[in-house]
């Protein structure tokens, strides 16, 4: 097992150093002379001489390269214009909203996803199986942010459900004390249960709109692989010896067909680290997305910047944890490594 | 019926008229395929003469019929500068339109030729093109492209170019893939010893021979592709207001969500939904004629 994890971890380093040399060119392809754009519009001919020394511009690229990397080594991200903060602080204070909101929708559309696949599955050609494919259609179909602004419609607007889309807490509350970064987690440990059902009251639209999203692949993964497994020997053996439909299905089937669900979370992953985006600015979301919209609209690229490389450095985390996962649940795949 | 009579008759029938009465066949067999089409075609016509049949000015503002719900005067109503929806829909379709097309053809220009020669050739062609694709997919696709298009500036040329840019490596890889197939076939070696050199091998034998699977997968990507391209212009990135385009008509119509003004974000959000879904339809089906294989 331990040869298996290391052996991911070095896979995972050419990916670093792609991802790394992707973010210093993106900087280095600013329009225009990224010396003149830090000193303003203002600046004279000696200010941006100055700020192209200061910042290494001068220099050729390989050396420009390996600055940026000890940089990045030192956590030094530059200093967002717009907030005057360095952007690494920025974003660790931003990072547990998006996260919270990330993973709350996952859980919304895997607990959906899954059993809704299971069932189309189990009953091809039945009104769950055609409730799943019109599902698997229409989700890829909706854009995220349109989603996301018909669901305030109906639930806020209409019906008053829910509170208006401005952020994290409604603003008679005060946040909890951070421990995780986490209200619901934080709130619940302060035992502060009214905080925990406004800041749930404010979660549930946008990681809904986010599980709507990321519904359709892992419900047409799970369909494929559950109906795969289903008509696998073992599973007729398994319902020849007289188990109960349940316990082929879940114990038996479930368990196997999941193998190619996870694999999917990767690419499930990637589309939600996109969409939080769209959605953080549709809710107001006080995370690192609408940071960096925020920084864009004011062409201030440090946070931009560190907003790209974050998310990729995340994604490249979470494929790792994934294939961990796998390893987990699979002990094929431990014997190979 | 009579299409399988003449069938009968011709049994050699023509490439072109074999091919068309097959995609006739298809698209008679499969309903939702057919519907597809219909709906591609209004797109298509819609992005052609959208702008010469639209009622209204489409960035002409009439502040004295700000905000009114969609009546028939304005059937999708009127957003918060008295500019008429329904016409700013139809003449969004264009340029969303062509994003798309310009996206769909840069990136089979590039991740399909680069794909193909990887597969062809193998060797130091393969590892690098296969480590341009991997070092993509290793950023969420749609936060790459947000930084490509903040780095390059803010153009809808740049939008094209990195929503291109994100969808390299699926096309590399199908491309590579079935060039992989192909490098040993019977003809490829046979076009060899007529003596051909392997550049033209490439782009005259097996490049046209892994086209109707390129095409498939452009089909299947343009949705995406719009989906990409909306989703820039709504956090604010290449197309500038008062420029009709979907994406930013939902950012423009948001902040009246709240406040019970539906219609400006919701005809183009469905405009854009209606879009996505027939291409992804249309792709589906494409690679039911294409490859009746892998039919889901």
């Amino acid at each position: 097992m331990l040869s298996m994890v290391l052996k991911r971890l070095l896979l995972a380093v050419p990916s670093l150093i792609g991802v790394v040399i992707v973010t210093f060119l993106l900087t280095r392809a600013l329009p225009g002379d990224p010396a003149a754009y830090f000193a303003g519009p203002a600046g004279t001919k000696e200010a941006i001489e100055q700020i192209r020394v200061k910042l290494g511009l001068d220099k050729p690229l390989p050396v420009q390269f390996m600055r940026y990397v000890t940089d990045l080594a030192r956590g030094d991200l530059g200093v967002a214009l717009t907030t005057g903060q360095p952007v690494s602080a920025d974003i660790r204070a931003r990072l547990p909203a998006s996260a919270e909101l990330t993973l709350l929708g996952l859980i919304v559309s895997m607990s959906i996803a899954v059993p809704l696949g299971i069932l189309a599955a189990t009953k091809p050609g039945s009104l769950i199986d055609h409730v799943c494919r019109v599902v698997t259609t229409a989700g890829v179909s909706l854009p995220v942010f349109f989603t996301g602004l018909i669901l305030v419609y109906v639930f806020y607007y209409l019906l008053g459900w829910s509170p208006a889309p401005l952020g994290r807490l409604d603003i008679f509350f005060s946040a909890p004390p951070q421990v995780t970064g986490f209200y619901l987690v934080d709130s619940a440990i302060a035992r502060d249960w009214g905080v925990f059902v406004a800041s749930f009251k404010q979660l549930i639209l946008p990681a809904l709109t986010l599980g709507i999203f990321s519904l359709a692949p892992i419900a047409r993964m799970t369909r494929a692989s559950m109906l795969a497994v289903l008509a696998s020997d073992f599973v007729r053996t398994a319902r020849a010896s007289g188990l109960s439909p349940f316990t082929v299905i879940v114990t038996y089937a479930f368990r196997n067909a999941m193998l190619p669900v996870v694999t999917t979370l990767g690419m499930v992953f990637s589309f939600l680290l996109g969409a939080n985006v769209l959605v953080e600015k549709v809710f107001a979301w006080p995370g690192i997305g609408s940071y960096a919209v925020e920084a864009l609209i004011a062409s201030d690229f440090a946070p931009v910047q560190g907003f790209v490389l974050t998310m990729a450095v995340m994604y490249v985390a979470l494929n790792l944890a994934i294939d961990l996962l796998y390893g987990l649940i699979d002990p094929r795949v431990r014997l190979e490594a | 019926m009579t299409d399988i009579t003449a069938g009968k008759e011709q049994p050699h029938a023509t490439g072109l008229a074999a091919t068309l009465g097959h995609v006739r066949y298809v698209l008679g067999e499969n309903r939702v395929t057919a519907f597809a089409f219909g709906l591609f075609v209004l797109i298509v016509l819609a992005a052609l003469i959208g702008p010469f049949i639209v009622p209204y000015d489409p960035l002409a503002s009439n502040t004295t019929s700000a905000l009114k719900p969609p009546s028939l005067a304005h059937w999708f109503g009127t957003d918060q500068l008295g500019r008429d929806v329904f016409s700013r829909v139809i003449v969004a379709t264009r340029l969303d339109f062509f994003i798309a097309i310009a996206s769909v053809a840069l990136v089979f220009l590039m991740g399909g030729l680069a794909g193909v020669a990887a597969g062809f050739f193998g060797g130091w062609t393969d590892r690098i093109v296969g480590r341009i694709a991997d070092t993509i997919m290793a950023f969420p696709l749609f936060v790459l492209a947000m930084g490509i298009v903040a780095a390059l500036g803010n153009t809808v040329q740049n939008i094209v170019l990195a929503t291109a840019i994100v969808n390299f490596p699926l096309y590399a890889r199908v491309a590579r893939a079935e060039a992989t197939v192909r490098r040993e076939a019977g003809f490829v070696q046979a076009a060899r010893l007529s003596g051909n050199g392997e550049f033209r091998i490439l782009l005259g034998h097996i490049l046209p021979n892994i086209m109707p699977i390129m095409i498939v997968q452009m089909s299947l990507t343009m949705g995406y592709a719009i989906l990409n391209a909306a989703g820039l212009s709504f956090i604010g990135l290449g197309v500038r207001p008062p420029t009709p385009e979907w994406g930013i008509m939902v950012a423009e119509g948001a902040a009246f969500m709240v406040s019970g003004e539906w219609w400006i974000a919701l005809f183009p959000g469905a405009a854009l939904m209606i879009a996505v879904f027939c291409f992804n339809l249309l792709g589906d089906g494409l690679r039911d004629i294409v490859d009746p294989q892998r039919r889901t």
